[in-house]
């Protein structure tokens, strides 16, 4: 066999061994994008029951509360950017993070303070590797979040925001799960709290006079840590939902991009082969010729 | 005359049904609503939570972190964490009992891990 088949040889050996990597990848990610997508479904009921019961005692109560109170002067202000623990999943990461350099530099010309809490061991990497500054960071659960994890979370910048020096804004980062096909990152102002979602009213008629068991102030104090951990918990979900199917998207294209150069590269060893045989026929026919000239000429 | 009833966890929602009357523990006392019951939003006490159905008998619950709200005959108990009683394995309960009392710092392991006992159990 000569050099050059062999070299062929080798390589496609290399890609394929690639692509059943790549291949594999994908089928995984396809089957985990509709479990992130039922836990999402699932999680669903929740935090409706949770956003009518808060829109309910905002809307019969004029309780003021720490969490819902805007501040006038915001002088700091939380980022927290979710992003992946690995890689593999084309720009999901870098798109997420990216979003939030944007929104940071936003706020920074509002004249505020930024404080960064990061999910995920893409966008710790991120800014470990430029030397920034990191108020908390969680990694090890991107691709499967937990409600606990939603409430280590959520503790902590909420104890932050309540702190005197802490944050008086609380933004957050996610990847919305649009399709299959569509994931965009958003970034959403999460504290001090927008109770009332919509302006129009509910759809199944008006809400009714509650009352509240101990008292509406109580009752407050309660859900409204409540209600941030519901919303971090289905930024989270989603976010997972979102990886799973960058991911898949990303190794799909990979696997093209192997069958492709697999396709180009047996093109390329079948020519190689074809010109050692033509070679070899034309090195036989030329030497039987020399011979036959050369016993011709003898006589 | 029946109340709908929803149990639902940030997880999932765990059970939905018709019941004659549902009792719970709120911070304020033990709580039993019933048919055209007041609207009202109470915050529940790590518990059981007992729903009574008509046909079906008693449906517990163990519930930590949770609210109650009523309104319109019906009655929604949103928690942090909610396991059905049949749901719940009572070994590994007792198990994580007598874990949660040897360290005896984890007060909030041990009320969960009793909470759990008492719904399965009862």
């Amino acid at each position: 066999m000569g050099a050059q088949l062999r070299i062929y040889r080798r390589r496609m050996r290399s890609v394929k061994a690639t692509k059943k990597i790549t291949k594999a990848m994908e089928l995984i990610s396809a089957s985990r994008i509709v479990k992130a997508q039922q836990r999402v479904a699932a999680s669903s009921p929740y935090a409706t029951e949770l956003t009518r019961a808060v829109s309910a005692l905002a809307t019969f109560s004029n309780v003021e509360h720490p969490l819902t109170a805007a501040v006038t002067d915001a002088k700091r202000a939380a980022v927290l950017i979710i992003a992946s623990d690995r890689g593999m999943a084309g720009a999901y990461a870098s798109n997420a993070i990216k979003e939030g350099d944007q929104l940071t530099s936003l706020l920074k010309s509002r004249g505020l303070e930024v404080d960064h809490y990061l999910v995920g061991r893409k966008a710790l990497n991120y800014y470990r590797f430029r030397n920034r500054p990191i108020a908390a960071s969680w990694t090890g659960f991107s691709d499967n979040p937990t409600y606990d994890n939603a409430k280590e979370i959520a503790d902590a910048v909420i104890a932050s925001f309540l702190q005197e020096t802490g944050a008086d804004e609380l933004h957050i980062i996610f990847t919305e799960f649009v399709s299959m096909i569509t994931q965009r990152p958003l970034a959403k102002r999460m504290l001090p709290l927008e109770v009332v979602e919509s302006s129009k009213p509910p759809v199944d008629g008006p809400l009714p006079l509650y009352e509240f068991e101990p008292s509406a102030a109580d009752v407050l104090d309660a859900l409204l840590p409540r209600y941030v951990e519901s919303r971090i918990f289905n930024a989270l979900l989603q976010s997972a939902a979102s990886e799973h199917a960058a991911r898949r998207r990303a190794m799909k294209s990979a696997t093209d991009n192997a069958e492709e150069l697999i396709k180009s590269l047996t093109r390329r060893a079948n020519a190689a082969r074809q010109a050692e045989i033509t070679q070899e026929i034309s090195e036989i026919v030329g030497g039987a010729d020399a011979l036959a000239s050369a016993t011709s000429g003898g006589e | 005359m029946s109340i709908r009833v929803e149990l639902v966890s940030a997880e999932r929602r765990v059970w939905s049904g018709e019941a004659s009357i549902v009792l719970a523990r709120t911070t304020d006392g033990d709580l039993g609503v019933m048919a055209n019951h007041t609207p009202t939003f109470g915050v529940l006490v790590n518990g059981v939570v007992t729903i009574r159905t008509e046909n079906d008998g008693d449906v517990k619950a163990a519930v930590h972190g949770g609210f109650l709200s009523v309104s319109d005959n019906r009655v929604s108990i949103l928690a942090e964490i909610a396991e059905l009683g049949t749901e719940i394995d009572v070994n590994r309960a007792k198990e994580a009992l007598a874990r949660a009392q040897r360290e005896a710092a984890d007060d909030l392991a041990e009320a969960r891990a009793q909470t759990r006992i008492a719904a399965a159990v009862n």
